[in-house]
């Protein structure tokens, strides 16, 4: 998981970052602080001056751990991001360990709708109401909208601001048009007959594809917002890496429409 | 608070904080700057505070849990109770199992875990302070909103594990179940939320040299506790979910009519069920392996293999979840494979008594109330943890279930195994935290009194559950007492009698409480003659916790700076080589220059606040959760874009550096008065 951070680390834009500048205690001072106080002359902030020459040791970035640490570790995570014990930045563990939960509380509904996937009226079931070549071709959209999020992160990591903001817009735009495909499954579904309460098979279907869809949801609010917070350099922290742990985010949501696609579609009744 | 632009020098001068003026706003609106008052309180985000603030609030519960609990034994003291009602009966103990689970135990694992976790690791704060701040208002919160239930037409009833369908609407009409769900989801969010966070900090936030397996074993038994709740909650919120549609929206997933499996709920339940016990036992198990050591002048015995039991507690602790199941007719296979795994199970918990009785065995005893309190629960959990090995016997556990024999088992368990353990904890913290020892002489008095309503209590329900008495009746009736030695009707007696000796045991602890803020003497920085790190600042702590920080060298730091082993060959000879005022004042010679700590924030109160709103909007009107969700789009977009420490210009510019060293410069804050 090794991140291209240099240039988010050190690109004007990243100046709001609350976060000490690079510190690397007294080693070398010189060069870095010099990098940083001619960002500041240079880039007008209103009222957000950047990390000063004369960073601090905040909470997040202890200025003896990195002497601990393995050189390129030490060098890679000062770059904005959080110096740490494991050289894993702070924010991109809790993500894994979010992620990780995730995966049971899709298990559990997952496991709900395999239990209930038989149980319902005659003509009412997955097997006659599922539209598959439509379902095919939204899971493909939506798989698709991993692509151009791997594009986002990559641009923001050469520090190509202006396509990691365009892919990160085609990615809501794809993950739009998926939950749009959700919407009309469940209108034309609904159409049918199948009410959120007509049978168990209903209620978890509704269920487990509802709580993945309002995850979707989630992630292009939070792929707009990015853009918009680049847009205005209000993006606190390491900005490659926060492109990075939405991608995270987003790659989980995809994988996890993988598995339902698959069980719940594809697999006869 | 947070402001402290650099250590404050002396142990004894009063820690003033510097002033703060923010020069700018940020946005639309200015960041709290509070460094006293109830704002400084209010929109914190150093851990101590957010711990302390865990601790009063779990205290809280516990004593309104307490008393739901001396309402059930009033009720069952005699025949045909005139207490409660049938239907409030089920509130009440519905309400005090959740109580004392979700917010009493869970929340005071988390008060010990945030105010220690750093201050064990060496580090200033959490991995992640604002939203540690989050979940203690999400806990607190979703608890208030749990019991505002009582007031709009009834709590939960349908017990703590909430069994559907019994739980659903037909049954269960009020909106208590409703809430309940409701509630238990907010506080999972503070659980969710704190456990990632704590993880992260235990990983990631280490000091100098702390290895993983130089950690304190209650840092790791926290860290084992947070990995659980990671993926327990989520399973418990699935469940949750099902239920609350189930209620509010008329899905089928409980509608046995329609073909529902009733034993899903079940298997959903402990499948978070029995990993939650583990999450309410290790903390204190963790306790225990910190002050048995300290009280026997003893390093704990084998500490590697304390923490690997640990470890393979929270790992084996996914397996076991059907033995709760066994009456339920899960079939021969899974009866037995659940019986053997759950037997297993006792052998990592069985050796860390092994190694507890052995860190005891030959030391230099020192009989402290806390170390009273530690030594009460490896007698009280032992005898709990071998009525559990009963359990694993699935034809005895068939005849056991669902009687009060089980009650008996889980209090052993719970009460004298995590509630003592919490009750040593604050025998042995409070000077650390508050600068006082609590008063000897009345914490003898809350031990005793609290061992003897224990054992009264608990001890008489063997033989009530074995005479068949049912768990859960709101009644029951001379004519079936049965005669002799195994009449009912005495044993309910000793036991309300005991509940209420118990009660008068943690009545001991509050006045104790009380007594020390106004009478108690400051107890010096090292009063235990303490093993870790912790111990290694100030009393109460600073701000910033340490001046500068610790490198560790070894298991028990603390104790090895303290004691230099100068024995030849394979004896020991340990002499006092330093004290903790000196090793201090090392650490304050040293000091860091400009600790920034994370800055206040209004956004973790809102964000956390939104949630009951959305909540009751569920139940009442959608015109609240629109609401609820503005309020939550709103603090989620102003944390996002807020700082987690503030710019520098936010405050007083700091006096320039003179140059002439940390000790001189230190004194400019005290004085600025």
């Amino acid at each position: 998981m090794s991140e291209p951070n240099d240039a988010g680390g050190l690109a004007p834009e990243d100046k709001t970052s609350g976060h000490g500048a690079p510190d690397l205690g007294n080693e070398e001072p010189a060069t870095r602080s010099s990098i940083i106080e001619k960002i500041d002359e240079d880039v007008p902030m209103g009222g957000l001056p950047g990390p000063g020459p004369t960073a601090d040791v905040d909470t997040h970035e202890e200025r003896t751990r990195l002497t601990d640490m393995p050189e390129e570790v030490a060098e890679r995570d000062t770059h904005g991001g959080h110096a740490s014990t494991t050289g894993i930045s702070n924010n991109k563990l809790a993500m894994w360990l979010f992620l990780g939960s995730e995966c049971l509380l899709f298990g559990g509904l997952i496991s709900t709708y395999m239990l209930y996937r038989g149980r319902h009226s005659g003509s009412l079931g997955p097997d006659q109401i599922y539209d598959i070549p439509f379902t095919s071709v939204s899971s493909f959209v939506l798989l698709m909208s991993s692509l151009t999020m791997v594009l986002a992160v990559s641009a923001i990591g050469r520090g190509d601001v202006r396509n990691c903001k365009l892919w990160l817009v085609v990615t809501a735009l794809l993950g739009a048009t998926f939950v749009g495909g959700q919407a009309y499954e469940f209108t034309s579904f609904y159409r049918e007959g199948l009410g959120f309460t007509t049978s168990l098979f209903s209620s978890s279907f509704y269920t487990l594809t509802g709580f993945h869809g309002v995850h979707v949801t989630v992630g292009i609010i939070m792929l707009l917002s990015l853009v918009g917070m680049i847009g205005k350099n209000r993006v606190p922290g390491d900005r490659a890496e926060v492109v990075e742990l939405v991608g995270l985010y987003w790659h989980f949501v995809d994988i996890v429409w993988i598995v339902i696609f698959t069980l719940v579609y594809l697999i006869p009744a | 608070m947070a402001i402290i632009e650099r250590p404050v020098p002396a142990t004894t001068a009063p820690v003033v904080p510097a002033p703060i003026t923010p020069s700018t706003s940020y946005g639309v609106y200015r960041r709290p700057v509070s460094s006293t008052g109830w704002k400084s309180w209010v929109f914190t985000v150093d851990h101590k505070k957010i711990g302390l603030m865990y601790g009063v609030a779990a205290m809280a519960f516990f004593v309104i849990g307490g008393m739901e609990a001396l309402l059930i034994r009033a009720q069952l003291a005699g025949p045909d109770g005139k207490v409660l009602s049938a239907s409030l009966y089920n509130e009440m103990f519905t309400m005090h199992g959740t109580t004392m689970i979700f917010l009493f135990a869970m929340p005071m694992a988390a008060a010990f875990g945030n105010y220690l976790l750093p201050l064990q690791l060496g580090a200033r704060d959490v991995a992640f302070p604002r939203i540690n701040a989050f979940g203690f208002w999400s806990f607190l919160f979703g608890g208030l909103f749990l019991y505002s239930s009582w007031l709009l037409g009834g709590a939960a009833d349908g017990g703590w594990f909430m069994y559907a369908p019994n739980s659903s609407g037909a049954f269960s009409p009020t909106v208590g179940n409703s809430m309940w769900c409701l509630g238990l989801m907010i506080t999972g969010i503070a659980s969710q939320t704190g456990a990632i966070n704590l993880i992260v900090t235990a990983l990631n936030m280490r000091t100098k040299g702390m290895s993983l397996m130089r950690m304190p074993v209650l840092t790791w038994m926290v860290l084992v506790i947070q990995f659980l709740l990671v993926f327990a909650i989520p399973v418990i919120t699935v469940a949750l979910v099902l239920l609350l549609f189930q209620r509010e929206f008329d899905a089928t997933f409980f509608s046995v009519a329609d073909g529902a499996d009733p034993l899903l709920w079940q298997h959903l339940f402990w499948i978070f069920g029995h990993p939650e016990v583990y999450i309410l036992i290790l903390p204190s198990m963790g306790m225990v392996s910190e002050i048995l050591p300290v009280f026997a002048r003893k390093p704990l015995f084998g500490y590697p293999v304390v923490v690997f039991s640990g470890i393979a507690i929270g790992f084996m602790g996914w397996g076991v979840w059907a033995h709760h199941m066994f009456a339920s007719g899960i079939g021969p296979v899974s009866v037995a494979v659940f019986a053997i795994s759950t037997m297993v199970i006792a052998i990592p918990t069985g050796v860390k008594i092994v190694n507890w009785t052995l860190t005891m065995w030959g030391g230099k005893l020192r009989f402290t109330t806390a170390m009273l309190f530690a030594m009460g629960l490896v007698v009280e959990f032992t005898i709990g943890g071998l009525s559990g090995v009963t359990h694993s016997v699935a034809p005895s556990d068939t005849q056991q279930t669902d009687t009060y024999y089980i009650v008996a088992h889980f209090h052993y368990v719970l009460f004298g195994g995590a509630v003592l353990g919490f009750f040593a904890g604050f025998y042995y913290w409070w000077p650390k935290v508050f600068g006082k020892c609590l008063n000897e002489k009345l914490g003898k008095w809350n031990f005793w009194l609290m061992i003897i309503g224990l054992n009264m209590t608990f001890g008489p329900m063997h033989i009530i559950g074995l005479q068949g008495q049912p768990r859960r009746m709101y009644i029951w009736t001379e004519a079936r007492a049965g005669e002799g030695f195994f009449n009912i009707g005495f044993w309910n007696a000793v036991a309300s009698l005991g509940a209420f000796i118990l009660a008068t045991g943690v009545l001991m602890f509050l006045i104790n409480v009380a007594y020390t803020r106004r009478r108690g003497v400051p107890s010096g920085l090292d009063p235990w003659d303490a093993r870790t790190l912790e111990w290694m600042t100030t009393s109460p702590p600073k701000e910033h916790n340490f001046d500068s920080l610790p490198t560790v060298h070894a298991l028990d730091e603390f104790f090895h700076r303290k004691y230099e082993d100068v024995g030849k060959g394979d004896t020991y000879d340990l002499q006092r080589v330093a004290t903790a005022e000196e090793i201090l004042a090392e650490q304050e010679a040293n000091a860091d220059h400009h600790i920034h700590l994370p800055s206040p924030s209004y956004w973790p109160i809102v964000l956390a606040f939104s949630l009951p709103i959305i909540a009751y909007g569920v139940i009442y009107s959608r015109f609240f959760s629109i609401v609820g969700v503005l309020i939550l789009l709103l603090a989620v977009f102003g944390w996002a874009m807020e700082p987690s420490v503030a710019p520098d210009s936010d405050y007083d510019p700091h006096p320039e550096d003179d140059g002439e060293g940390p000790g001189t410069e230190l004194a400019t804050v005290g004085s600025e008065e």
